[in-house]
């Protein structure tokens, strides 16, 4: 259980990304960063900056720009006892490293029986309202989820993004650290005299409780719920919502609590709605709390399509009406 | 001068214009060139040089494998391996391979390279765990530094270069020795491997064995470069050509290229000519794209014959010891022939065993089911 040691200060996502790995560097010298431009420039969205400085080329690494053979040789390290943390600078420009991390990254603690786990961080900014050309608003964790041996984590909060990316790097199996990137610079206040105690990987945290449906959602889509949550305080439904946190290994326990809490539930997530994490989650609430159901399970998704150039994004992205939309679907009348 | 100073078109007359900055090439490209006929000891005048010790070794080692590579074939003919990729032909390679490294080494074999896998010390049985079907690896990697055999082509070789960076990091004295074959050159792991090697000067020796063909495609097919050790250059490392069937040119080709990483000179391509002899595996039909004559002409310049013909021309072995290295050969076989007859005992509760260091819900969920399937059975 990882415990924030932020200062009692304002401070974004992205800082608090940055003091997970400072910390995680200065405690554990087995620790490295690596990627395109994480060294002297400190990433382009600036996550790694100072880490070079402060720990060296050799512990934070300025690599050739070749996403298999980044990982690849991070694979290699992992091997020889070190922690990569690797960055693959945008959603979709992890796709070369495609087989790297399905033939090997995720199967070589298999393979060799325990004999050899990857204890890797591959960090993913991921997810679209940025205003981003093809290429750098995907979500992709429809791809890792599917894949045995990765386990897949994505914070929506400050202190999330530094405690799951310190249990991350703790991890011995290899992480798909998704990073909402519009979330970024959203804020919080910390304190290191009074820190929080952040759940580990694998738990769910209800973030606003209700009584008449629940939200259940992750990321970049959290704060995006949280504001549906309030609108529809005006309908008079009075809504929980869900954040995943993690969604290999899944908290189907907490999910299932909720739903048959509440006996209804929408799935709420930027990334497609064909073959999307919604589809196994509603599957996974059907078969658990079918009894328990007021309504259909429904999903409120990116459209199925691939990702939209940015002046048109706004129609893709799950926003509040459409999320209203679901909840009035959900049959308040019977 | 700022970008908005910059003259565009109809600028101001006094613009003058300038040649370019002096530009100059990061490294003289002409040491990186591999000489363009295959380097050779055997039957040229180098051969007086050679270390009767190790090209003894070199020799048992050579029966070893011919007789290994007999043994797994037949093995595939009865069932009990699923498929073997032969490298009757190409031992010369596997051997230097396997006899270049120190212990602390590290070899990153490929699919087809379990006779160095074996030829390093690696239990016969164990090296054919993922060719048998009983288990993927068979083995720990780290008891004798041997990564786990590779199916995907070339994607071992950028974990080769992690690993000796790793080594190198922490101040170890390691190389890593990665082989791939003509096939694996043409892989975008091949470039970002060789590539990532050169830029940070890793310790490691990538050794491709040319055999000629990727299953039926043949090297002319496969790459337009004069040779695959050109590519070398392009990287900024020396490239290496050497007769892949004589096992002394391989053994000291790659000594060389071992010694220079070892000693910070960074990494090397070697690329050794050979040819496969048989099949790409049991399940390929090699007549359907090569002709008898072309086959001929390489068992006649068989690795095993070419050193048993030099060391017994200059007296470094005689009947005895190629009696002594075919009876160890046979006790060998009898040995791995009797184990591979042994039905293996499979738990299959071990598939959820290693998916992760915790077992998720769900396969906690899923192992519940199988074991009471299973309990149903014997019941």
């Amino acid at each position: 259980m990882a415990v924030s040691q932020l200062a009692a200060k304002p401070a974004t996502m992205a800082q608090a990304l940055t003091r997970a790995m400072r910390d995680a560097m200065a405690e554990d010298p087995t620790v490295h960063v690596m990627g395109e431009d994480v060294g002297t420039l400190g990433g382009v969205f600036r996550i790694t900056d100072g880490l070079a400085k402060e720990f060296g080329e050799d512990r934070c690494t300025d690599t050739p720009l070749a996403e298999a053979g980044i990982l690849g040789a991070a694979v290699g390290m992992a091997m020889y006892g070190l922690r990569p943390v690797v960055e693959m600078q945008f959603d979709a420009f992890a796709y070369p490293a495609f087989e790297q991390l399905i033939s090997h990254v995720a199967r070589m603690r298999n393979r060799t029986r325990g004999a050899m786990p990857l204890p890797i961080t591959i960090r993913v900014p991921y997810g679209g309202g940025i205003g981003g050309v093809e290429h750098h608003s995907d979500s992709s964790e429809a791809y890792y989820v599917a894949t045995p041996g990765l386990t897949v984590v994505t914070p929506a909060t400050v202190e999330d993004a530094y405690g799951l990316l310190r249990a991350s790097i703790a991890s011995d199996d290899p992480v798909v650290f998704l990073e909402p990137k519009r979330l970024y610079w959203s804020k919080a206040a910390w304190s290191p005299d009074a820190p929080a105690e952040v759940p580990g990987i694998g738990r769910a945290v209800v973030r606003r409780p209700g009584t008449g449906a629940t939200l259940i959602t992750y990321g970049p889509s959290l704060p995006v719920c949280l504001e549906a949550a309030e609108a529809a305080r005006e309908e008079g439904w009075d809504l929980e919502v869900l954040d995943l946190r993690s969604l290999v290994p899944f908290d189907e326990e907490t999910v299932v609590a909720a739903v048959r809490r509440t006996g209804r539930a929408v799935v709420v997530h930027e990334a497609n709605g064909f073959g999307g994490p919604g589809a196994e989650i509603a599957a996974r609430i059907t078969e658990r709390c079918f009894h328990h159901l007021e309504a259909p399970v429904l999903r409120v998704t990116g459209l199925d399509i691939p990702y939209p150039p940015p002046m048109l994004e706004k129609h893709h992205l799950p926003g509040v009406d459409r999320i209203l939309d679901a909840v009035a679907r959900l049959q308040w009348e019977n | 001068m700022t970008v908005q100073e910059l003259p565009g078109a109809g600028a101001s007359s006094s613009y003058r214009p300038t040649p370019p900055p002096a530009w100059r090439p990061r490294k003289d490209a002409a040491p990186l060139l591999p000489d363009p006929e295959p380097y050779r000891v055997l039957g040229t005048p180098a051969a007086e040089k050679l270390d009767p010790e190790l090209m003894r070794r070199c020799h048992a080692e050579l029966v070893r494998g011919r007789r290994y590579n007999a043994q797994a074939t037949a093995l595939t003919r009865q069932g009990r391996l699923a498929v073997y990729p032969s490298t009757v032909g190409q031992e010369a390679c596997e051997i230097a391979a396997a006899l270049v490294l120190e212990e602390q080494d590290w070899l990153f074999p490929s699919y087809r390279d379990t006779l160095a896998a074996v030829a390093r010390g690696l239990d016969p049985v164990q090296a054919l765990t993922l060719l048998r079907g009983d288990w993927h690896t068979g083995y720990d990697p780290h008891e004798h530094r041997i990564a786990p055999l590779c199916t995907p082509l070339a994607t071992q070789l950028p974990h080769a270069v992690g690993l000796a960076h790793a080594a190198r990091l922490r101040g170890d004295d390691v190389v890593a020795l990665a082989m791939v074959g003509d096939g694996g050159t043409s892989e975008g792991d091949f470039h970002e491997a060789l590539n990532f090697a050169a830029v940070w000067q890793a310790p490691v020796v990538f050794l491709v064995q040319n055999n000629g063909f990727a299953i039926s495609v043949p090297l002319a097919k496969q790459t337009a470069a004069p040779t695959l050790a050109h590519k070398a250059v392009g990287y900024g490392m020396p490239g290496r050509l050497v007769d892949g069937n004589d096992v002394a040119a391989v053994y000291e080709v790659l000594a060389e290229a071992v010694a220079r990483a070892r000693s910070g000179g960074g990494p090397t391509l070697i690329e050794a000519v050979t040819y496969r002899i048989e099949a790409h595996t049991n399940a390929d039909d090699a007549t359907r794209y090569r002709g008898d004559a072309e086959v001929e002409a390489w068992l006649a310049h068989d690795p095993v014959q070419l050193l048993e013909h030099e060391l017994t021309a200059r007296g470094i072995l005689d009947e005895s010891d190629i009696r002594a290295a075919k009876e160890a050969a046979e006790t060998m076989a009898a040995a791995l022939r009797e184990q591979m007859n042994a039905d293996p005992v499979l738990n299959p509760m071990d598939l959820f065993e290693h998916v992760y260091a915790e077992q998720t819900g769900y396969l906690r969920e899923q192992a519940a089911m199988l074991r009471a399937e299973l309990e149903a059975e014997t019941e």
